[in-house]
C-alpha cells in the first residue's frame, strides 16, 4: 500500500471507489498480534497470542468478558479495543435492566458494525484500529462474528484475525467442518494447535497465549493459566508422538545437507546436534 | 415535578376498564376481561377490547384508565416495530415486554406522572409460560394467577382454591368464568360482556364476547341485610 492524494481524510474516495482510510485502519489490525476463534453448536473458544514489550513488562489483556453470554478478542489498536468493549458492556448491562434478559449478540455485533461505519463517514473523526472476534450465547445457539474497521461484520465457523493469522486460518480451514459436533475440550484443543500455527515455531506456553470458552451453561471466562499449561501438555504429549516417526528421517537430511539454512526446529536442533558429535555439516 | 405543568399531570381516571384475570393452564395462559368502560359510575362504554396480543409471545390485559392503556399500545407497537426490523431470528418474549413496561411505569410514578392502569401480561415461549403483573405505582410480580383491582379480592381467592397446573383448556376457561361471574355479580363497575384470550406456543387467539349467565334468585339476595345489625 503506497501514500496516494486520496489518503488524507476518510471521507474522501479513491477514483477507484477506496477509502484509504479505512484500509489502513484495516492494516493496523494486520499488524496486532493474532486472535482466534472458533465455534461449536454448544460452545465458542476464543485463543490471543500475547505479546509482552519487554521481559519487564506484564502482557497485553487481549480478550475481555462483556457479559455472561458474550467475551470479545481484539486484535489491532488495543486502546481502542478497549473503549469499545467498554461500550459494548455499557449496551448488555442496559438492555437487561430495561428486560431483564440477555442482549442477543447479534443485536450487539450490529450496534457494533453501526458505531464503526459513522467513523468511516465524519471527516473529524478516524475509523477504530481494532478487529473484534465476538463470541456469544444467545436463543438460536452459539455465535462467532468478526466485527471489522470498516463497519462490516461477518459470522464465522471459525477465523482468525492479527499477524501470522494466515498460518492458523490455514489449519481452521481444514478442521472447521467437524467443528459444530466438537465437544469443549476438542475445540479447545484445536485452537491451542491454532495459537501454536501463528506462533510459527516459538514454543506455545500458557504464558504466550490466553484461552477463553463461553458454553451452555457455562458463563464467558478466561481459562487461568496454570489450567492452559495444563491442556498445552496434554496436547503436546500427543503432537510429539505424532511427529516421531518423522524424525529419524529429518535427522538423515540434515547429515546430507550441507548449506541449507533451516528455520525449523528440527534443522536447528541436527545443527547443534552435529556440533556435539565434534563436527557441524557447516564444518565440512 | 415542576418541569410538568401542573394541568399536564395525570391526577385521577376518567374512563375506566374493570378487572383483569388471568391463569396459566397447560398449554399456556388464559387472560379474561370485561368490555366495559366506565365514566365514574355511569357504564359508559360497552365494547372497550381491553385484552390485545403483543408481538408473537404475549397478550397484555389492562385496568384502569382506558387513554393510558391506548398510549401503552402505542410504545408497545413500536417496541416490537424496532424488535422486528432487526429481522434476526430473536425476538421480545413476554418477561422481556412486562420488564420493559415495569420501567415505563416506575418511571412515569417517579416523574409524578403516572400511567393510571394495572397491567397484566402473559406469554408463552419456548414452552416457557410466564405470567405477571405491573401497576402504577411500579409494583411488579409473576405468579400462576394474577388479578387487579377488585379481582384480587374476588377472583383470586377462588384461583387459589381451585387452580392447579395442567389445566385444561375446557378447566381454565370454566375456572375464569366462575371468577368473572363473582365479579359481575359484585363489582358494581363490571359489565355483562365477556372476552377471553387465549396464548400458546402456536399464537394468540381471541374469541368473540360473550355474556355470563346469572341468577338473580338466590335467597342470600333477597334479604342481603337480615343479620346485620343496624344495616338496611
Amino acid at each position: 500500500m503506497f501514500r496516494n492524494q486520496y489518503d488524507t481524510d476518510v471521507t474522501t474516495w479513491s477514483p477507484a471507489g477506496r477509502l484509504f482510510q479505512v484500509e489502513y485502519a484495516m492494516e493496523a489490525v494486520k499488524q496486532g498480534s493474532a486472535a482466534i476463534g472458533l465455534r461449536s453448536k454448544t460452545h465458542v473458544v476464543l485463543a490471543c497470542v500475547n505479546k509482552a514489550n519487554s521481559e519487564l513488562s506484564s502482557h497485553q489483556k487481549k480478550i475481555f468478558k462483556v457479559d455472561d453470554h458474550i467475551g470479545v478478542a481484539i486484535a489491532g489498536l488495543t486502546a481502542d479495543g478497549r473503549v469499545l468493549s467498554r461500550y459494548m458492556r455499557s449496551e448488555c448491562i442496559n438492555y437487561n435492566y430495561t428486560y431483564e434478559s440477555p442482549l442477543p449478540v447479534g443485536r450487539l455485533v450490529v450496534q457494533l458494525a453501526d458505531k464503526a461505519q459513522v467513523c468511516t463517514q465524519r471527516s473529524w473523526k478516524r475509523p477504530y484500529g481494532v478487529g473484534l472476534l465476538v463470541a456469544g450465547l444467545d436463543e438460536s445457539g452459539a455465535h462467532l462474528y468478526y466485527n471489522c474497521p470498516s463497519g462490516n461484520y461477518f459470522e464465522y465457523q471459525a477465523f482468525a484475525i492479527g499477524s501470522r493469522s494466515q498460518a492458523a486460518k490455514t489449519y481452521l480451514e481444514r478442521k472447521f467442518n467437524n467443528f459444530t459436533a466438537s465437544s469443549r475440550e476438542d475445540l479447545i484443543k484445536d485452537a491451542l494447535i491454532a495459537a501454536r500455527e501463528s506462533l510459527q515455531g516459538e514454543k506455545l506456553t500458557s504464558s504466550v497465549c490466553t484461552i477463553a470458552v463461553v458454553g451452555v451453561g457455562e458463563p464467558f471466562h478466561i481459562l487461568d493459566q496454570e489450567t492452559v499449561q495444563q491442556l498445552i501438555d496434554t496436547f503436546e504429549i500427543v503432537r510429539e508422538e505424532e511427529t516421531a516417526p518423522a524424525e529419524p528421517e529429518a535427522a538423515a537430511e540434515q547429515d546430507a545437507a550441507t548449506e541449507q539454512a533451516s528455520g525449523a526446529d528440527q534443522g536447528g536442533a541436527g545443527n547443534q546436534g552435529g556440533a556435539d558429535q565434534g563436527g557441524s555439516p557447516m564444518d565440512i | 415535578m415542576d418541569s410538568i405543568a401542573e394541568s399536564q399531570r395525570t391526577l385521577y381516571p376518567y374512563v375506566t376498564g374493570s378487572s383483569v384475570v388471568a391463569i396459566k393452564y397447560k398449554d399456556g395462559i388464559l387472560m379474561a376481561s370485561d368490555m366495559g368502560g366506565s365514566y365514574g359510575s355511569t357504564l359508559r362504554y360497552k365494547s372497550v377490547e381491553r385484552v390485545k396480543p403483543i408481538g408473537k409471545h404475549s397478550l397484555i390485559g389492562a385496568s384502569g384508565e382506558i387513554s393510558d392503556f391506548q398510549e401503552i399500545q402505542r410504545y408497545l407497537d413500536e417496541l416490537i416495530l424496532t424488535d422486528n426490523m432487526w429481522d434476526d431470528g430473536n425476538s421480545l418474549g413476554p418477561k422481556e415486554v412486562h420488564n420493559y413496561l415495569t420501567r415505563v411505569m416506575y418511571n412515569r410514578r417517579n416523574k409524578f406522572n403516572p400511567l393510571w392502569n394495572s397491567l397484566v401480561l402473559g406469554g408463552v415461549k419456548n414452552g416457557q409460560k410466564y405470567l405477571g403483573t405491573v401497576n402504577m405505582i411500579g409494583i411488579n410480580y409473576e405468579d400462576d394467577h394474577i388479578a387487579t383491582g377488585l379481582g384480587n379480592h374476588l377472583a383470586r381467592p377462588i384461583l387459589r382454591d381451585e387452580w392447579h397446573e395442567n389445566l385444561s383448556f375446557e378447566e381454565g376457561v370454566k375456572l375464569l368464568e366462575k371468577c368473572m361471574r363473582v365479579l359481575l355479580y359484585r363489582d358494581r363497575s363490571a359489565v355483562n360482556k365477556i372476552q377471553i384470550a387465549k396464548m400458546t406456543e402456536e399464537g394468540a387467539t381471541m374469541f368473540p364476547p360473550f355474556s355470563l349467565k346469572t341468577y338473580w334468585e338466590f335467597s342470600a339476595f333477597k334479604n342481603p341485610t337480615v343479620g346485620a345489625e343496624g344495616s338496611w
